[in-house]
C-alpha cells in the first residue's frame, strides 16, 4: 500500500493545472478529494507521475442556486452539499443522495467534481446527476465545453474529458417535483448492490415527467430513459411500475462480485427502483 | 487518623477492589493519542523490511532475480529462502507441530505467501524494491476444497513425503492422504452409532463455518534490533504470548533465551491473530543479524487479511439422536478442517482440533463421537481462535445449531427443547460425553430469566402473526427469533493436559510493595485492550488491601514479567488472575505476620479486613496495610526477613465453564434480503464479576464481531485460490452504524476451583453470539420449510434463501 514515487504539484490557479497537464500528457492526474484516486496509487493500479492538487486553485467550490439552474464547483466536497440549506431548497435529492456516500470522514474531503469525473461505475453522483440532466464544464488549453452528464460516461474510468482537460463545474437545471436516491449496500463505506435516482413530477395525479438513472449495474451509470418513459402519463399504478422496473432492467448490465450475482442485483435493482419511484411519487 | 472516622463501606469504596465499575486507567493514553505501538517505535538507523509475495496460490519457484532491486537507492539487501537455508531458517516449526516457509523454498502455496524479503532504508524504498524483484513462476494446479484435496494426486506437501511416496505419519499420528494432516477423535465410536441408528429420531445436517478473520485494527508487526556488542536480540512486537514467541525464537535461531528480550508494546486488538508466529518475525531478525540495524516489518490490512492466521474454514456434519419427547439420546460430528498450505494452527499441542470436543455443549448427552481431519489446501495458513478459545466458536455454532435442527423435526420449540435437555445444576461438577468436566453452571436460572426478560411467548405470538400477514400480502417482512444457549471452556490450562510447544500453559504474577504502601505486579500476560492494568489490580486491592489506584501493572516485557503463556483463549483471568490473587495472598499471609509482631499479638490472633489487620475481638486495635508496608522494609522482625513480594506460579487444576443465554430478534427484508436487528439481549454468567464495566464493553465488542462474522464477515477465494475479501471494501469490519443496540445482563454461579470464582468473559459474547444472530436469520425462514443455510448471512445469502423457498413469487 505504498505508492510508487511521484511529483507533487500545487498551482495557484487554473492556467498553472493546465500548463502542468500540457506538459506532462496522460502522465499527470488532477486530484480533486483524492478518495478514488489515492487509493489506486497505493494498490499501485494508478500510475501517476505528476500529481496536481486542485486544493489551492480559486473559484471551484462555489455552489450558486440561480432562477432556473444550480452551479456546483467541482471542488464541493460532499460535507458542503449536506450542509447548503440553499441547495437543499432547490435540489433535496443531492442532500439525501450525498448523505448515502461512504461515511462522515471521506464526505469531507470527497468532491462533486471528484466523484463525477472519475468514471468509477460504483460512485452515486454520476447516476444521480444523469437523472438530473447535468452539465459537466470541462476546462482544457482551447478554452471551455460542456458535455451533458448524460453523454459523458463511456465505460468504467473512461469518460468524454479529454487528458488535458479539468472538469470546474456542474450545472443542473432547477429540478421540480419529488425525488429520491435509494441506494441498498452491504454497509457503511461501500458502493451500492443497486441505487437509484428518480425524479418524478405529476399534475392532477398523472405523471408529467420521469427521470431514472442507476448506479452500479453497468461498467457506467445508467440513465433509463424508456424506465422513465414508461411512467409518463400514467397514475403511477402497479402496472406502469412494473413497466417502469422491467424497462429499467432491459438498460443495465451488473456483474457478478462479492455484493452477489446477476440475479440477485437484477431483482434488488427492481426493487430499489419500485421504493425510488414510490417514494418520489409521494413527494411530487 | 482518618482512618478512625472512615466506616468500613467507606474503606471497601477507597480500595476500588473486585466488584467496582472502576474506570479503564488505560484510556487516559489511549484516547489522548499517547498510545505506544509496535510502529510508534522508532530507533536510530532503523531499516524497513517487506515481502514480495506470490501472486500464485500454488507455483513452482523457477527463479528469483534480485539485481534490479538491489539497485533501487536505500535498498540495502534482499533475502530468499537461499540466504536463510545456511541457517536453518528458510523453513520454521508452526505451533501445531507443523513447519512452515519463512520464504518460499523452491514452490509457493498460497496466494500471498512470503517469497523474498526486501530490506531498505524506509519502506517507500522497500516498496520499490519489491516491484522490482523478478521471480519466474510456473503454475501448478490449484486446491482450494478440502474434499477435493483429499481425493487429488496433486501433492501439496512434497516436503512430507517419505521414500518411494510413502507417507509417514504427521504430528499427530497417521495420515490418509498426501493431502491429510491429521484425524483426531473424542468420545465412543460404536456406542454413539448404535445409539443414533436405534433412535426414535434422528436429524442430521451438513454446514460449511466460513473462513474469517480476526481484523485487528492493529496489523501485525514487530522491530528486531540485535546489538552485536553484547550479543543481545531486542524483539518489540505485536506478540499475545511475549514469553513463547521468545522461547521459540531461542529455539529456532540458537540464541540463548538470556540473551533475548521480547516485548509486546501497546497492542491493539489481537483476537487470535497475534499467538503465532510468522515469517516477518524471523525475516526482521535476520535482517538485523545481517545488517547491524534495527529492522522494522509491519503489515498492511491486505497483507493482514490475505496471509496471517484466518479462523475456521470448518465443514461440519451432525447427527443428533433424541427420544420422541425430545430427551438427546447421542450426537455424531465429523470435521474436515481446512488448514491451508501450513498447518499453523495455535491450539495447545495435544488438540489439534482445539477443545472442539465441547461440542455437546450445555446438554446432556449421554454418549457422543467426534471425528476432526485436518487437510491442506492452497490457502492461508492459521486457523486460530478468533475471540474464542481454541475452536470453541465452531464446537458452539455447531450444536446450537443442531439442536435448531433436531426442535424442526421433533416440531418443539427450541427453547423448549434446550431447557429439557440442559444439564442441571445438581449435576455439576459434569463428566461430559468428549472427555471435559464442566465446573459449575446453573443453566436452568439463566435460560428462564433470559426468555421472561424479552417475553418469549410474546415474541413467538407476534412471529406466528407476522407469517400470517406475510402469507396474506401484507408485509414483506419476517421475523426471526434467534436463541443460542452457549457453555464456554477458557482457561488453558492444567499443565498435565495443556502445553504449546512442551510449554505448560500455567500463568504467573509476581508482585513488589513498595514501603509506602503502593506496589507494583507484573504479569506472564499481555492486554490487547482488556484492560488488565485497571482489572488485575482490582483483584489484588480486594486481596491485599491496597488500592487499586496504588498498584501499578505491568505485562509485555519477558525481561521483568514471570514466564507465562500470554493472552487469548480467555485465559488471563482464569490462570493470570488466579495467579495474581494467589501471589496476593502470599503477600497477605506475611503481612499477617508483620501486623501480629507489631500489635504483640500471635500471629493466629489477628485478622484480615478490608485494608488491615485488626486484634480479634478487638478492632480498635489493628496495623493498616499501608503500616505493615513500611514495616516490612523498616522493622527488624525476628524470623521474618526484610521486604514485602511475592511471585506465583498458577497450575489451574481444571478450565472454567462460563456459559450465558442470548436472544436476538430479527426482522428481513425478503426482497433485498437486508437483516435488522431490532433487539439483542445478552445475559452472560462468567463467576465472580470483577468489573462490571469492563464486562459490559468485553460483551458489547464480543457481540459487534460475532455480528461481523454471522452477517457477512467472510475470507473468500476463487477457484484459482485468488483472495477476493483482500481490503475492508469487501471484508466486512462493522461501525457504529450497523451495530445494534445491546441489552446485557447477567447471573454469576462462580468456578468452585478458582481462588477468586472467575471465569473469564472476552470471548464469551463471540461463541454465544453468532450461533444467535444466525438462528434468528434462520428462524425466520422455518414457517416455509428452511432448515439450515450457511452463513454468512449477507444480503444475497440470505435473499437466496428466500428466493429458493419460493418467497419471490
Amino acid at each position: 500500500m505504498i505508492p510508487a514515487a511521484f511529483e507533487y504539484y500545487r498551482p495557484q490557479d487554473m492556467a498553472g493545472v493546465l500548463a502542468i497537464l500540457e506538459e506532462h500528457g496522460d502522465d499527470a492526474r488532477v486530484m480533486a478529494g483524492g478518495h478514488s484516486l489515492i487509493p489506486m496509487m497505493k494498490l499501485r493500479m494508478a500510475e501517476v507521475p505528476h500529481l496536481i492538487d486542485l486544493q489551492d486553485v480559486g473559484g471551484l467550490s462555489d455552489i450558486t442556486v440561480e432562477a432556473s439552474r444550480i452551479v456546483i464547483g467541482a471542488m464541493v466536497t460532499q460535507a458542503d452539499i449536506i450542509d447548503s440549506a440553499e441547495l437543499t431548497a432547490a435540489a433535496p435529492i443531492l442532500r439525501e443522495a450525498a448523505l448515502q456516500i461512504a461515511d462522515p470522514q471521506v464526505r469531507y474531503m470527497g468532491t462533486v467534481g471528484g466523484n463525477v469525473a472519475n468514471g468509477d461505475p460504483g460512485n452515486d453522483m454520476p447516476g444521480l446527476m444523469q437523472c438530473l440532466d447535468a452539465t459537466f464544464t470541462l476546462v482544457g488549453s482551447d478554452g471551455e465545453r460542456d458535455v451533458p452528464a448524460r453523454d459523458f460516461y463511456e465505460a468504467a474510468y473512461m469518460t468524454a474529458r479529454d487528458d488535458e482537460e479539468v472538469l470546474t463545474a456542474v450545472s443542473i437545471p432547477l429540478p421540480s417535483g419529488g425525488y429520491a436516491y435509494e441506494k441498498q449496500k452491504r454497509k457503511i463505506g461501500d458502493y451500492a448492490t443497486a441505487a437509484a435516482s428518480v425524479q418524478i413530477t405529476q399534475s392532477g395525479g398523472t405523471c408529467t415527467s420521469a427521470a431514472i438513472a442507476m448506479t452500479n449495474l453497468s461498467d457506467t451509470p445508467i440513465f433509463s430513459e424508456a424506465a422513465g418513459a414508461a411512467l409518463v402519463g400514467t397514475a403511477l399504478d402497479d402496472a406502469a411500475i412494473k413497466s417502469s422496473v422491467a424497462a429499467m432492467l432491459n438498460d443495465i448490465d451488473p456483474t457478478e462480485d462479492n455484493r452477489g450475482p446477476i440475479a440477485f442485483k437484477k431483482h434488488v435493482a427492481g426493487v430499489i427502483l419500485r421504493r425510488a419511484i414510490e417514494r418520489a411519487w409521494s413527494r411530487a | 487518623m482518618k482512618d478512625e472516622v472512615d466506616t468500613r463501606e467507606d474503606r471497601v469504596a477507597n480500595l476500588k477492589g473486585m466488584g467496582c465499575s472502576r474506570k479503564r486507567v488505560e484510556d487516559a493514553r489511549f484516547t489522548q493519542g499517547k498510545g505506544n505501538y509496535v510502529d510508534d517505535i522508532k530507533l536510530d538507523g532503523m531499516l524497513f523490511g517487506d515481502f514480495v509475495r506470490s501472486p500464485y496460490a500454488h507455483a513452482r519457484i523457477k527463479s528469483i532475480d534480485t539485481a534490479a532491486a538491489l539497485e533501487v537507492p536505500g535498498v540495502l539487501a534482499v533475502l530468499t529462502a537461499a540466504d536463510l537455508e545456511p541457517l536453518g531458517l528458510h523453513w520454521m516449526p508452526t505451533l501445531a507441530g507443523d513447519k512452515q516457509m519463512v520464504l518460499a523454498d523452491g514452490k509457493v502455496l498460497f496466494q500471498g505467501q512470503e517469497v523474498a524479503f526486501v530490506v531498505a532504508e524506509d519502506r517507500y524504498a522497500a516498496a520499490d524494491g519489491i516491484e522490482l524483484v523478478e521471480v519466474e513462476y510456473e503454475e501448478l494446479p490449484v486446491i482450494v476444497n478440502p474434499f477435493e484435496a483429499l481425493k487429488s494426486d496433486v501433492v501439496l506437501r512434497e516436503d512430507l513425503m517419505g521414500e518411494g511416496g510413502s507417507l509417514p505419519d504427521g504430528a499427530h499420528g497417521p495420515r490418509k492422504h498426501h493431502n491429510h494432516i491429521f484425524t483426531w477423535d473424542a468420545g465412543d465410536k460404536e456406542p454413539t452409532e448404535e445409539v443414533i441408528a436405534n433412535a426414535d429420531v434422528v436429524a442430521t445436517e451438513s454446514m460449511y463455518y466460513h473462513r474469517t478473520h480476526p481484523c485487528p485494527l492493529e496489523t501485525c508487526g514487530c522491530v528486531a534490533s540485535m546489538d552485536k556488542v553484547n550479543g543481545k536480540l531486542t524483539l518489540w512486537g505485536t506478540f499475545q504470548a511475549p514469553h513463547a514467541i521468545r522461547t521459540v525464537v531461542s529455539l529456532i535461531s540458537g540464541i540463548e533465551e538470556h540473551n533475548i528480550r521480547v516485548v509486546s508494546p501497546d497492542i491493539g486488538g489481537g483476537f487470535g491473530n497475534k499467538v503465532g508466529a510468522y515469517p516477518g518475525y524471523v525475516c526482521s531478525v535476520v535482517a538485523s543479524i545481517v545488517t547491524g540495524k534495527p529492522v522494522k516489518w509491519i503489515e498492511d490490512r491486505m497483507d493482514n487479511l490475505m496471509t496471517t492466521a484466518f479462523a475456521r474454514d470448518y465443514h461440519m456434519t451432525g447427527k443428533i439422536s433424541a427420544t420422541k419427547e425430545g430427551k438427546i439420546t447421542g450426537l455424531h460430528c465429523h470435521v474436515t478442517a481446512d488448514h491451508g498450505g501450513f498447518d499453523a494452527c495455535a491450539d495447545p499441542t495435544k488438540f489439534p482440533a482445539g477443545f472442539m470436543n465441547i461440542c455437546t455443549g450445555s446438554y446432556d448427552i449421554p454418549t457422543a463421537y467426534l471425528e476432526v481431519d485436518g487437510v491442506y489446501t492452497n490457502k492461508a495458513p492459521g486457523g486460530v481462535s478468533y475471540r474464542c478459545s481454541f475452536r470453541v466458536t465452531e464446537a458452539v455454532y455447531f450444536i446450537e445449531r443442531m439442536i435448531e435442527v433436531l426442535a424442526i423435526k421433533l416440531d418443539m420449540d427450541a427453547a423448549e427443547l434446550r431447557r429439557i435437555n440442559f444439564i442441571k445444576k445438581e449435576q455439576f461438577p459434569y463428566q461430559a460425553a468428549l472427555g471435559w468436566e464442566y465446573d459449575s453452571g446453573d443453566y436452568h436460572t439463566a435460560w428462564d430469566k433470559a426468555l421472561k426478560t424479552v417475553d418469549y411467548d410474546g415474541l413467538r405470538a407476534e412471529q406466528a402473526q407476522r407469517v400470517e400477514d406475510f402469507k396474506a400480502g401484507k408485509t414483506r417482512k419476517l421475523m426471526g427469533i434467534g436463541l443460542s444457549f452457549f457453555t464456554e471452556i477458557v482457561g488453558a490450562g492444567p499443565v498435565k493436559n495443556c502445553d504449546i510447544l512442551g510449554l505448560g500453559m500455567f500463568d504467573s504474577c509476581e508482585i513488589r510493595i513498595h514501603p509506602t504502601g503502593s506496589a507494583i505486579a507484573r504479569l506472564g500476560t499481555i492486554s490487547q485492550g482488556q484492560g488488565h492494568a485497571t482489572t488485575f489490580a482490582q483483584i489484588l486491592a480486594s486481596e491485599i488491601g491496597l488500592p487499586a489506584d496504588s498498584i501499578t501493572i505491568e505485562e509485555g516485557d519477558t525481561d521483568t514479567a514471570p514466564y507465562g503463556l500470554g493472552t487469548y483463549g480467555s485465559r488471563s483471568t482464569p490462570v493470570a488472575g488466579a495467579a495474581t490473587a494467589m501471589a496476593g495472598r502470599k503477600i497477605r499471609a506475611k503481612a499477617q505476620m508483620i501486623a501480629a509482631y507489631l500489635l504483640e499479638v500471635h500471629d493466629n490472633d489477628v485478622e484480615f479486613d478490608v485494608d488491615r489487620f485488626v486484634v480479634k475481638g478487638a478492632p480498635e486495635k489493628f496495623k493498616t496495610m499501608k503500616e505493615i508496608a513500611f514495616a516490612a522494609y523498616n522493622q527488624a522482625i525476628p524470623g521474618i526477613e526484610p521486604g514485602l513480594e511475592a511471585v506465583s506460579y498458577y497450575d489451574p487444576p481444571n478450565m472454567t465453564y462460563p456459559f450465558g443465554a442470548y436472544v436476538c430478534v430479527m426482522d428481513i427484508d425478503v426482497d433485498t434480503g437486508v437483516p435488522e436487528i431490532r433487539r439483542f439481549y445478552a445475559l452472560d454468567d462468567c463467576g465472580t464479576r470483577i468489573n462490571p464495566m469492563i464486562i459490559e464493553g468485553q460483551v458489547h465488542g464480543g457481540l459487534t464481531e460475532a455480528l461481523a462474522v454471522a452477517l457477512g464477515q467472510e475470507i473468500a477465494y476463487d477457484d484459482m485460490g485468488n483472495c477476493k475479501t483482500g481490503t475492508l471494501m469487501d471484508f466486512f469490519l462493522p461501525t457504529a452504524w450497523e451495530v445494534p443496540n445491546y441489552e446485557t445482563d447477567y447471573t454469576v454461579t462462580p468456578s468452585p476451583h478458582h481462588p477468586i470464582g472467575a471465569k473469564g468473559v472476552g470471548e464469551s459474547p463471540h461463541v454465544g453470539g453468532v450461533p444467535c444472530f444466525s438462528n434468528a436469520v434462520q428462524d425466520a425462514f422455518r414457517p416455509f420449510g428452511n432448515t439450515h443455510t450457511n452463513m454468512p448471512h449477507d444480503h444475497w445469502r440470505i435473499w437466496k434463501t428466500a428466493n429458493e423457498l419460493g418467497l419471490h413469487g
